[in-house]
């Protein structure tokens, strides 16, 4: 279980460079914790959207494992599918069985909204597909259109903050309580910043031996607007603030906190990082920065409750 | 010829036994009015053990098509079963699967399309589909779509085809009528089937490849000019396999059945079990010394426009019945019509024989011999005068 940092700097990579994420995207950040913290062999599926259309362009690729793309919200069961033959050919000994794991991964867009349905499905039959959201909160591919995922007050090209309107005017789905709320093995989320929990979560999700769903935060330079060196300190300061807490649960009940800061900061110093939430920072819309405080102390209570703090 | 026994089934029935007897790797499949046998009669088979299927029961016909992709991808054998609303709302991915090349099989018993709902037959669904680059093959009966189903795995793993088949029957009227049918023994059927061996599996993580990747407008035409030259190489491939299937049963079957044809000077063209009731009326007709001919096309994809051009040489009219409607197009024809009037003018030399189209059955109104024989007394008319009247005409409508 343990991460070796030695270990890890001489392991192949998965994902390897070329690929065309932005400068200061964390999503690669992301998803070499991920699938380098995995031992066995993976086949990985990806949704349309950013990370998609980065690393797979024809005649290229970066992906140094087996990885399959369809569509936009069927990631998980196109996951499951392979997950589902994988487990009929070793039964008939058709194949040999070299323990490969099935992830997928989706941003918010194809997680939290257009391929919820297919992800609940996926995690009620139980396939062992470890499902990743890289959430960026937004549909930051198709140039930053607000998703469900996006938080109140947040400017985006679908809810632009204006004269009257102070960008998003509702709060975001509460989807890692959603997949929780499906009793599989795992769910967990995280943050890249703190790099040992995310990766451990990755090796703990491949353990639980079942439907894993893991919702990590990754900071957009482009959609958040914050400069591209900035996206670690962006994701450890929603953890600050407890935007973001790093929590898991297992199978559905038991709920365990994995970082709680030692002194818990304003969300208003983590929306400070980023030009999405500029207008909040004026008289006519300030009022949106308490509410937005009061949904995060609202949710941080109530997971402290579940975590038993 | 191989052993087979008789059975009294219906259509779905047919199908789920093709189904137990190809044994697929992984089925993934929803339930919906009029297929809902088949999936309901193979979860059976997975439950009683007497196939080795991996049965994944999807929550909508995108999550089935999309399980289909995925496995198929991952190098077996695979099968799905859809109808109406089902195909449409997998409709996404019923593309991406012929796009990747995935040597599916999905077996659909045609259904209008909502609205208003209806769940009998007409072909809106499976027509509505017929750009997404599948193979299409229509039966009569319960009998055609058992042997359909088993010829269609050979076609879609066919090596320089890779392509996936839908396999098509009407709605109750086939479906849910029970035939005398024969299936074939299950070890010959097996042998039939045969193997399947993927070139390439998702599940080969020493030999990593990307799947579905990112096109732009650098590859994605010449991927679409390979997708298309393969799509027109299925022809020969599809009689290949009815023939082969023909010497094992006895029940030989090519790109489309004349019916009287020889000596034709009218003719009728119409798919599925409506050739049944047609073919009635023709014998009757014939009977009566009038020089009438059917052809039932089994083939829809690719469309087999030279083949039936050739078939219709001498025909001085023909009546294609369409249980669907192109909306929109010329006259609000169907596209059988509308294909065979292409095929027509780009093959027929100017001297093709003068076509009518007759919409019928949407939503499950019955044919009766009688709308028959009124297009056979239309085509006379035709014939006799040169005159062609209405492009696009009702049959069995209250105006």
């Amino acid at each position: 279980m343990a991460i070796k940092l030695k270990e890890l700097a001489g392991k192949e990579e998965r994902l390897v460079p070329g690929h065309r994420l932005c400068a200061g995207c964390a999503e690669s950040i992301i998803i070499r914790q991920i699938v380098n913290a995995i031992e066995e062999p993976v086949v990985i599926a990806t949704a349309t959207g950013c990370l998609e259309v980065a690393s797979s362009v024809y005649p290229w690729t970066s992906w140094r494992v087996p990885w399959i793309h369809s569509a936009f919200e069927n990631a998980s069961t196109t996951a499951a599918g392979a997950e589902a033959m994988y487990r009929s050919l070793v039964r008939q000994g058709k194949i040999e069985d070299k323990d490969i794991k099935f992830l997928a991964f989706g941003g918010d867009g194809a997680t939290y909204d257009i391929g919820l349905q297919w992800i609940s499905g996926t995690f009620e039959r139980g396939h062992k597909v470890i499902y990743v959201c890289l959430n960026n909160e937004a549909y930051m591919n198709t140039g930053i259109q607000r998703s469900s995922a996006t938080p109140l007050g947040a400017s985006t090209t679908t809810s632009p903050a204006g004269k009257v309107i102070p960008g998003k005017t509702q709060w975001r789905k509460p989807l890692t309580r959603i997949m929780a709320a499906h009793d599989i093995p795992y769910v967990a989320q995280a943050s890249p910043h703190r790099w040992r929990d995310l990766m451990e979560k990755a090796r703990k999700a491949v353990e639980a031996d079942g439907p894993a769903f893991i919702n990590v935060i990754s900071p957009c330079p482009r959609g958040w607007r914050h400069d591209s060196s900035m996206s670690v300190e962006v994701a450890k300061m929603a953890v600050e603030t407890c935007y973001w807490p790093l929590y898991e649960v297992r199978n559905g009940t038991e709920w365990t906190l994995n970082y709680k800061p030692r002194e818990k900061k304003p969300v208003a110093d983590w929306l400070k990082m980023q030009g999405r939430f500029r207008h909040l920072f004026t008289p006519q819309f300030e009022h949106v920065v308490e509410e937005l405080q009061a949904k995060v102390d609202e949710e941080w209570e109530r997971l402290l409750t579940l975590c038993g703090e | 010829m191989a052993k087979s026994i008789v059975k009294a089934l219906d259509g779905a029935q047919a199908v789920s036994n093709a189904m137990r007897q190809i044994n697929p790797d992984v089925v993934a499949a929803y339930p919906i009015t009029p297929q809902t046998a088949i999936v309901q009669n193979f979860s059976q088979y997975v439950a009683d053990g007497v196939v080795d299927t991996e049965f994944v029961t999807v929550e909508s016909e995108h999550g089935a098509m999309s399980a289909c992709i995925g496995a198929s991808a991952a190098g077996g054998r695979v099968m799905t079963a859809t109808a109406s609303a089902g195909l449409a709302l997998m409709w996404e991915v019923v593309y991406v699967a012929a796009s990747m090349r995935l040597p599916l099989v999905m077996s659909v018993v045609n259904r209008a399309l909502s609205a208003p709902l209806n769940i009998h037959c007409d072909h809106s669904d499976s027509m509505g589909a017929r750009d997404a680059g599948w193979i299409q093959i229509y039966a009569e009966t319960a009998q055609e779509a058992y042997d359909n189903t088993l010829q269609a795995v050979r076609i879609a793993e066919h090596p320089d085809l890779l392509t996936p088949v839908m396999s098509m029957q009407d709605g109750f009227i086939t479906g849910h009528g029970v035939e005398r049918v024969e299936i074939l023994d299950d070890a010959e059927a097996k042998k039939f089937v045969g193997t399947y061996k993927p070139k390439h599996s998702l599940l080969d993580v020493d030999n990593p490849a990307t799947y579905g990747a990112w096109d732009f407008y650098d590859f994605y035409f010449e991927h679409k000019r390979q997708q298309t030259d393969a799509l027109s190489r299925a022809m020969p491939i599809i009689v290949e396999v009815g023939e082969e299937y023909g010497r094992l049963t006895g029940r030989k079957y090519g790109i489309f059945d004349p019916y009287e044809m020889d000596d034709a000077e009218v003719a009728i063209v119409v798919l599925s079990s409506t050739a049944g009731t047609a073919r009635t009326v023709v014998k009757a007709l014939r009977q009566k010394g009038i020089k009438i001919g059917l052809i039932k096309p089994r083939v829809f994809r690719p469309f087999p426009a030279r083949e039936l051009v050739e078939a219709l040489k001498g025909v001085k009219a023909v009546a294609v019945l369409d249980r669907s409607i192109s909306f929109g197009a010329m006259e609000g024809a169907g596209p059988l019509f509308l294909e065979l009037s292409a095929a027509l003018y780009a093959y027929g030399n100017g001297r093709g024989p003068l076509a009518v189209d007759y919409i019928f059955g949407l939503g499950g109104r019955d044919v009766i011999p009688a709308y028959i024989e009124q297009v056979a007394q239309d085509l006379l008319h035709i014939a006799e005068t040169g005159e062609r009247g209405d492009l696009v005409r009702y049959l069995g409508l209250r105006e």
